[in-house]
């Protein structure tokens, strides 16, 4: 059956508090971080980006399961902030891994579930016999505009799922998707920052869109929220997941290991494949997971996931890479003012 | 750099692709066409390299040309390679944190940008391992 063949996430070390970036636009921050969920985000470095993130984490993939670079035969980054408006950072990727040149290769951008766009291409590509293996990559260096609400969460991070057919570490059971036209966030050509709709982003988009493809994927399996040990939701924020977890008739406990929103902040295309590595890290054989992505535009990726043996086998190496937990740790800190230089924020003669 | 001198050498920068000689067994980072030992005797065989290694000798870049001026101050090693041959590339780390036996291990990250419309030359550079 179709599924996960390994899987990695990069996180870069540098980190930003709510509280200093308040600090700078005369905010309470102990009350946004208290009202986000969020109380620090990750920040690239100076010569990091959506293509050096993404290799990366293709990279800390692969290091878990040695797989043939020739039968790679996809590569698909989904992100909203590929370095060229024109020029593939999916074919940088595939050349940085060893894939090339027999393999196809494309960039994604759906907001913030291009990554799981990615891997519903993949799996129908292996699904038709068109490939071996593809590889989704979710990574983004988040935009949000100086002193608007995105600033305090827009973060940078990204994961990498390998999907095949092969001794998956986990099967995927089941996708579907429930898609609109919702302008609730977006970025017109040669704009640098984001536009969105304040509060219109959650009602008629987030949750709306969410609870659609949650409820398609429940009616289409037949299942329950409890039928599940986790679930993963689309993190713009912690208090999004947690209540629309809630109202769906998930626990706290479910969406625990796949929420490091708090210490992270959004990583926008990147936010639920580092989340389905998050859960990864922690999950035993015969686990069920159950995921849904968003992408303001607006729509839903959900998926049923099962855990196999094969991760605690011989053929899959989990140590081999650090996991989100690891590389959440240590993080160095910025003023507001390293955190501008490093973001691209000054202006330079 | 021309985009074409940086796309004949993407393979050595993004995947340390190097070369060694199997008659005596010396690698070599770039790659040679011959091995200076063992001359016409020499085998030259494609070599990837791990991309561990320690930092042998390193100098801090406190004043740098305008296109490294955002980085500054950053430190730039001898790296020896555990294979035994060594190369020069940017450690990432606090200038102060680097020191001569350091291990560190390769990482993929943007070199230069070509100013904001050029080409984006992306590379192999080290942090501590």
């Amino acid at each position: 059956m179709v599924g996960i063949i390994t899987y990695g996430a990069y996180i870069p070390r540098y980190r930003i508090k709510t509280e200093e970036i308040a600090r700078v636009w005369g905010a309470n921050g102990a009350e946004i971080a208290a009202g986000l969920g969020v109380k620090e985000k990750s920040v690239p470095d100076l010569d990091e980006d959506t293509i050096t993130m993404s290799v990366e984490a293709a990279r800390y993939a692969l290091a878990r399961r040695d797989i043939s670079r020739d039968a790679i035969g996809a590569i698909y980054v989904g992100s909203e902030s590929h370095p060229y408006a024109v020029k593939p950072s999916s074919a940088t990727v595939g050349e940085a891994i060893g894939a090339t040149p027999v393999m196809t290769a494309a960039d994604f951008e759906f907001a913030c579930k291009a990554g799981t766009a990615g891997i519903q291409t993949c799996m129908g590509m292996v699904m038709s016999g068109m490939i071996k293996y593809g590889c989704a990559i979710g990574a983004d260096t988040a935009q949000g505009a100086p002193g608007d609400a995105l600033e305090y969460t827009a973060s940078a991070g990204g994961a990498a799922i390998f999907i095949g057919e092969d001794d998956p570490i986990a099967e995927i059971n089941h996708t579907c998707s429930f898609t609109t036209d919702t302008p609730d966030f977006w970025r017109r050509e040669g704009q640098i920052y984001p536009s969105h709709g304040g509060r219109f982003s959650g009602d008629p988009a987030y949750f709306k869109h969410v609870q659609g493809a949650a409820h398609l994927m429940l009616d289409q399996m037949g299942t329950v929220p409890s039928d599940y040990d986790y679930a993963i939701f689309h993190q713009p924020n912690a208090k999004f997941p947690r209540r629309v977890s809630k109202m769906l008739g998930f626990t706290a406990e479910q969406i625990g290991p796949g929420l490091p929103v708090p210490r992270l902040g959004n990583t926008y295309s990147g936010a639920v494949p580092v989340g389905i590595s998050a859960t990864l890290d922690v999950a035993k054989p015969g686990d069920r997971i159950f995921v849904t992505s968003y992408g303001s535009g607006a729509g839903s990726d959900a998926f049923d996931i099962t855990v196999t043996d094969v991760i605690e086998s011989d053929l899959f190496n989990r140590s081999a890479a650090p996991t989100v937990e690891e590389l959440l740790a240590n993080g160095k800190y910025l003023d507001y003012a390293l955190y501008a230089k490093h973001k691209g924020k000054i202006v330079m003669q | 750099m021309s985009v074409p001198r940086y796309w004949r050498k993407q393979q050595n920068r993004y995947n340390l692709k190097g070369n060694r000689c199997e008659t005596c067994g010396r690698y070599f980072y770039p790659p040679r066409a011959i091995c200076p030992e063992c001359r016409r005797e020499g085998k030259i065989v494609d070599y990837e390299f791990s991309g561990n290694g320690t930092v042998r000798t390193f100098s801090v870049i406190r004043t740098a040309s305008d296109d490294y001026d955002m980085q500054t101050p950053y430190g730039i090693a001898i790296i020896e390679l555990e294979e035994g041959t060594c190369m020069t590339a940017q450690v990432i780390c606090e200038p102060d944190e680097l020191y001569i036996g350091m291990p560190v291990k390769r990482v993929f990250r943007k070199v230069v940008s070509e100013g904001d419309s050029g080409v984006i030359v992306y590379g192999t550079k080290f942090v501590p391992a």
